[in-house]
């Protein structure tokens, strides 16, 4: 029967994941000299079943690297040896190592296993052996004999042996049926046999002479009496050598076994599989030297883009999600037959009845949206469990001292969010490690403790996820901001800005902190980035900071990006929604304040800020009611840090829409992030602020571009 | 039909064991720990018992020792699915009354004809 392996290695995949999770997290816990033997022993399980698994499934080399981990595991879990900063240090390397192997398995490609072949040395230099016995079945059936022999078996089991499950009889039935058999018999030696009365009758006090002619090697019999070769006598001859008879004739009670059969198995086994393995690296090694060159850009590519398709998958569901589910699938079905019911048999004054069940019916349907929308809803420690391995790494590289402190990990988010927060959410943290937190002297000289303290803590607040990251370093430097700024142009030179619009400014593009760009923050991806990918979900960031007391970085998320809340308004005939968040006010226009810069661009002054007056219908070409600024509506929106007031017809009702994808039943429109279907069966666009913001400034750029021209033209005219 | 117990942590194998013996016709329950399995195996007497060694809660050598103690499984076979690695670990299986060992890696024909080998009596 063949069976196909490959059934199995997604879940083979997921399991070892989560057992290298484990492990990483085993390890981070695990101090130098300690004794945690309950951790170790988890650490050590997560790698025994990623070996066992791996070499079953058909990835040997990963349960050959696995191998030299699990040995020093091993060592460590029976207190050989002690737990090493080094050692731990060396198997968080294996850990990543590993996970790299699978994930390049997982993509189906094949995993490059130079930092294997490095790690695997240095394993091996604490093991103290240079070269380790490769871990290959030893199952494989032991082959015939070409010599034909005489054999003499003399066994006889232990009392015990019925009492493990193992049957003589068996292991005699299983010898006969070996091919190589010419002559095969058996017979029993009684002398062992108590007297009646003694008798256990679970105990076998039978000893047995089996004689085999034919070609059949010591292997082979060995091999049937594997289970038991330790707990009984057994010897076996070859008659058909005087050494053999020899033997065999002084045996009676068996005493004169050959000294310890297992050895020979064992030497056996372990030269065959050494020399077996080693030639197929060999060939796997040519095979890949011999592909061609050209297309080695293209295999390093392939597999990442698989990965990303893979990502979301799967999603690991709580039964009690799937339950509650059920549950409300069934009270939808049992209001759904009541207003069937009521259908059918309808009349006027059954009117209180249908108003009753439509309700129920709107109950139920909230009900089962939200319970669909949890079961997309993971604890947000999924997100979290990346930074205690990153901080410990980043805090060993710049020499600081950092305690993570990671609150309301069991706070949930909607999966395809938390996929798309950990990016940000590793920059800030960066950030925070390397601007944020002072160095050990530093801190003293500033009376603080030595160790700085690195807190994420996430809470739900309103319909939204809040995610801070806060550190207790030395704050935003406001001066050196302002002067960078002003450096760059990002600020006017006798602009004042608040505080909050100082710290602001580590969001825009093109702006770094850092003196020297250092190897964490500032590798080109800016903070700017960071707000652009929040932004991106719908969710903001800020910043707050205490100088000489540490900062706070606080993002908003919605809990899904599947539903929005939003805000109907009409322009014209058609209806736009913009989403809740971005809106700040809405306005009615005193004209009075709506002054004309630059020709095209109109602003309108709203207590101290000035702000762009955006039409929509210019830039979106629709017909409008009237076009007439004074006394319209205007909703003053904002997105990146910049406002904008849009005029609009009529702003209609709030409410939850669900977002349609634009770009899969479509095409992406710029300005428009996405669609929904109203109550009435009409489709209304979904505003994309930040879109329709970047396409209202190219506009007014060619605007000012054009009056700068014109001035130049007349300047020159008049030279 | 032959009742046969299989317990591992790893679900993987578990499957993958699972799924090699139904389709040799056997009948498998499927158990991921030692306590776990003890707790079926009282519920009903299986005619084999196939365990992972290394398990959380109770691992499979006291899985072993404790069905030994029970009156239903005083003979029937156990085998250890074990790591070539473990070699003391068979001899503690082997006093702790397991029948045999199955050594990972295997690949299902092996697991099926060395299941054939001890079932056949």
């Amino acid at each position: 029967m063949s069976i196909d392996l490959s059934q199995f290695h997604e879940v083979f995949f997921e399991e070892s994941f989560e057992g290298l999770d484990t492990m990483e997290n085993g390890l981070l816990a695990l101090s130098p000299g300690s004794e945690d033997d309950e951790s170790i022993n988890d650490i050590f399980r997560a790698a025994h079943s990623i070996k066992g698994g791996a070499g079953t499934f058909g990835f040997s080399v990963v349960a050959d690297f696995t191998h030299d981990l699990e040995t020093l595991l091993d060592e460590m879990r029976e207190g050989i040896r002690a737990v090493s900063q080094e050692i731990v240090d060396l198997m968080l390397k294996a850990v990543d190592c590993l996970r790299e192997m699978l994930e390049t398995f997982r993509d189906k490609g094949e995993p490059q296993l130079e930092t294997a072949k490095t790690l695997t040395a240095e394993f091996e230099k604490i093991l103290g052996q240079d070269s380790h016995a490769s871990e290959a079945d030893d199952t494989e059936a032991p082959h015939h004999d070409d010599n034909c022999h005489r054999w003499h078996i003399f066994f006889k089991p232990d009392n015990d042996v019925l009492r493990t499950g193992n049957e003589p009889y068996r292991m005699f039935r299983e010898l006969h049926a070996n091919d190589g058999v010419d002559d095969f018999s058996v017979e029993a030696v009684v002398a062992g046999v108590p007297f009646f009365g003694e008798l256990h009758p679970e105990e076998c006090y039978l000893a047995w002479n089996i004689y085999i002619k034919g070609k059949v090697s010591r292997e082979e019999i060995e091999c049937v009496f594997e289970w038991v070769i330790d707990d009984a006598e057994l010897s076996i001859n070859d008659l058909s050598t005087a050494e053999g008879q020899r033997l065999s004739s002084a045996l009676g009670a068996g005493e004169a076994a050959p000294d310890s059969p297992n050895e020979v198995v064992a030497e056996v086994v372990q030269l065959t599989p050494a020399v077996v393995s080693e030639s197929a690296e060999s060939v796997t090694e040519n095979e890949a030297n011999n592909a061609s060159i050209a297309t080695v850009g293209a295999v390093a590519k392939e597999p990442k883009k698989e990965k990303a398709a893979k990502e979301s998958a799967s999603i690991r569901v709580g039964i009690d999600k799937v339950d509650e589910l059920i549950n409300m699938v069934g009270e939808l079905v049992i209001t759904q037959s009541m207003l069937g019911q009521l259908g059918k048999e309808f009349t006027m004054d059954r009117l209180d009845d249908l108003v009753t069940g439509l309700s129920q019916l709107e109950h139920n349907t909230r009900e089962l949206q939200e319970s669909v929308m949890k079961i997309r809803m993971l604890p947000i420690s999924f997100a979290f469990s990346r930074f205690p391995r990153l901080v410990r790494d980043i805090g060993q590289q710049l020499d600081k001292k950092v305690e993570l402190i990671l609150l309301g990990e069991q706070t949930e988010l909607d999966k395809t969010v938390m996929e798309k927060i950990g990016d940000p959410l590793t920059h800030l943290v960066r950030n925070s490690l390397d601007h944020g937190l002072e160095p050990p002297a530093e801190r003293l000289a500033a009376g603080k403790s030595e160790t700085g303290q690195l807190t994420l803590n996430a809470f739900h607040q309103g319909g939204n996820i809040v995610i801070e990251v806060k550190d207790d370093g030395r704050g935003l430097n406001t001066e050196k901001i302002l002067r960078k700024a002003r450096e760059k142009g990002l600020v006017g030179p006798d602009e004042e800005l608040s505080e909050e619009r100082i710290n602001d400014l580590v969001f825009q593009a093109g702006f770094s902190a850092a003196d020297a760009v250092s190897d964490l923050s500032g590798r080109g991806v800016g903070m700017d980035v960071v707000r652009r990918n929040i932004q991106s979900l719908n969710g903001s960031v800020e910043v707050q900071s205490f100088p000489g007391k540490g900062s706070v970085f606080t993002i908003r998320l919605p809990l899904t990006l599947a539903i929005l809340d939003g805000q109907l308004i009409r322009i014209g005939s058609e209806t736009y929604i913009f989403p809740l968040v971005s809106i700040v006010e809405s306005i009615q226009v005193d004209e009075g304040n709506v002054n004309y810069v630059a020709g095209q661009c109109e602003v309108y002054r709203l207590r101290a800020e000035n702000i762009p007056i955006l039409k929509l219908y210019e830039l979106f070409d629709t017909e409008v009611e009237s076009k007439v600024l004074d006394k319209s509506l205007m909703v003053v929106v904002e997105s990146g840090g910049a406002k904008v007031g849009i005029i609009v017809d009529e702003l209609l009702d709030q409410q939850q829409v669900v977002i349609k994808s634009l770009e899969t039943n479509y095409e992406r429109v710029e300005g428009v992030s996405g669609a929904t279907i109203l109550g009435n069966g009409t489709v209304a666009l979904i505003a994309d602020v930040n879109g329709i913001i970047k396409m209202a400034s190219r506009i007014y750029e060619k605007a000012i571009q054009h009056l700068h021209s014109k001035a130049t033209e007349i300047g020159s005219k008049a030279a | 039909m032959t009742k046969i117990l299989a317990v591992d942590d790893s679900t993987s194998m578990r499957q993958m064991v699972s799924f090699t013996l139904k389709g040799a016709g056997y009948e498998v329950i499927e158990a991921a720990d030692g306590q776990e399995a003890f707790d079926l195996a009282k519920l009903g007497k299986v005619d084999l018992v196939l365990s992972d060694v290394n398990m959380p809660i109770m691992d499979g050598i006291t899985l072993i020792k404790e069905l030994r103690g029970l009156n239903d499984y005083k003979f029937v076979p156990m085998l250890m699915l074990t790591t070539e690695s473990a070699s003391d670990k068979k001899s503690e299986g082997k006093a702790a009354g397991a029948t045999g060992w199955i050594v990972k890696p295997f690949n299902p024909d092996q697991l099926l004809s060395t299941i054939k080998k001890v079932l056949d009596k």
